[in-house]
């Protein structure tokens, strides 16, 4: 029987999901606290105890991508894989990628200084948004309606300890409705498609800050874009997030460890069900 | 399965079916707890970590 490791550093309903449906589909499936693990790394030795096939689950993304790293060099087969934890973790990363392959997404500049933040701030125009490079549920994604209030952002992110939040990715403020969208894709099939709104007095529309989702069928079009952004990030157990803007789809990010309560609220069919048949699928080959 | 909070002494509702790793809230403070480990049916509480810059999806 085959064995399915489901990491974790925080347990959520979507990761009790997942392991619910692994046992319907047969296999051996077990959750891990990643927090407890302590691994040799000087040596690539499989341990048996992390099971024929893992599905990484950890909202730490280093913590998610180190541990990838370990158990791929234990030729442990891992979804997502490093590469793809490493592409979806990093808006920078993220956006070169979605630019390659000629995917639209809403234009941005990185600053590698404060200084030059007005210059990059001078080629968008306001309203503009920044946002921290790693991290997601919309934290510290900011809107800067004029230069002083950009100003007192980049101050304040100034104060900050990390290094990497002193370099600053800057991004057009998309005209669009009131919602944004988020396709859970696994693998090969968008295993849900959902609208989110913004909750009142919010722009965001994270599900994390109150949005609320209600599913509907992409067009032929969003379909397209929502597998060639997959592909472009390396494929996998995706989220992936697109707004309509007046010239049409844009991608904006590629989450690599979707939160799908929010979309099954909305959504008939099973996501984990799906999401666990493409991963014990990965497991076969 | 119902203990108390180390924080502010608040009750705190441990469902029976809980497992180790899930997190647990004080309904008074919002302090939030990880079960550490369930012992003779008594569910163990250590202080989940708090958010981090790199958490997310």
């Amino acid at each position: 029987m085959l064995q399915l490791t489901i990491l974790f550093d925080r347990l959520r309903w979507e990761e009790k999901a997942l392991k619910k449906e692994g046992e319907n589909e047969g296999c051996e499936a077990s959750l891990l606290d990643a927090k407890g693990l302590v691994l040799e790394v000087s040596t690539p030795r499989k341990q048996n105890s992390l099971g024929d096939l893992a599905l990484q689950r950890c909202i730490s993304h280093y913590r998610a991508l180190y541990l990838t790293k370990i158990l791929e060099n234990m030729s442990l087969e891992v979804v997502n894989s490093s590469a793809v934890t490493e592409n979806c973790g990093n808006k920078l990363l993220t956006t070169l990628l979605l630019g390659k392959a000629r995917i639209p997404t809403p234009k941005t500049y990185i600053a590698l200084t404060p200084d030059t933040v007005p210059q990059a701030a001078e080629a968008l125009g306001f309203p503009l948004v920044m946002k921290p490079m790693t991290g997601s549920w919309g934290r510290m994604v900011s809107l800067a309606r004029d230069g002083e209030t950009l100003q007192s952002m980049v101050e304040l992110r100034e104060q900050l300890q990390n290094p990497a939040e002193h370099m600053y990715y800057l991004q057009e403020f998309v005209k669009r409705p009131p919602r944004d969208i988020r396709a859970v894709v696994a693998g090969d099939e968008i295993a849900a498609c959902v609208y989110r709104y913004a909750p009142e007095g919010e722009w965001r529309t994270n599900v994390a800050r109150g949005g609320i989702s209600k599913a509907f069928k992409p067009d032929e079009e969003l379909q397209e874009l929502i597998h060639r952004a997959a592909q472009a990030v390396g494929g996998g157990v995706l989220g992936v997030d697109a707004m309509e803007s007046r010239d049409g789809y844009l991608i904006h990010e590629v989450n690599n460890t979707v939160e799908f309560k929010g979309a099954q609220s909305a959504t008939q069919g099973s996501i984990p069900r799906k999401i666990i048949k493409y991963v014990l699928s990965r497991g076969k080959k | 399965m119902n203990t108390k909070c180390a924080e502010c002494d608040g009750p705190i509702n441990v469902p029976n079916d809980v497992i180790v790793g899930e997190i647990v809230s004080c309904r008074d403070c919002g302090v939030e707890y990880e079960v550490s480990e369930i012992r003779g049916g008594v569910a163990l509480l250590k202080p989940a970590e708090t958010v981090e810059e790199d958490w997310g999806e």
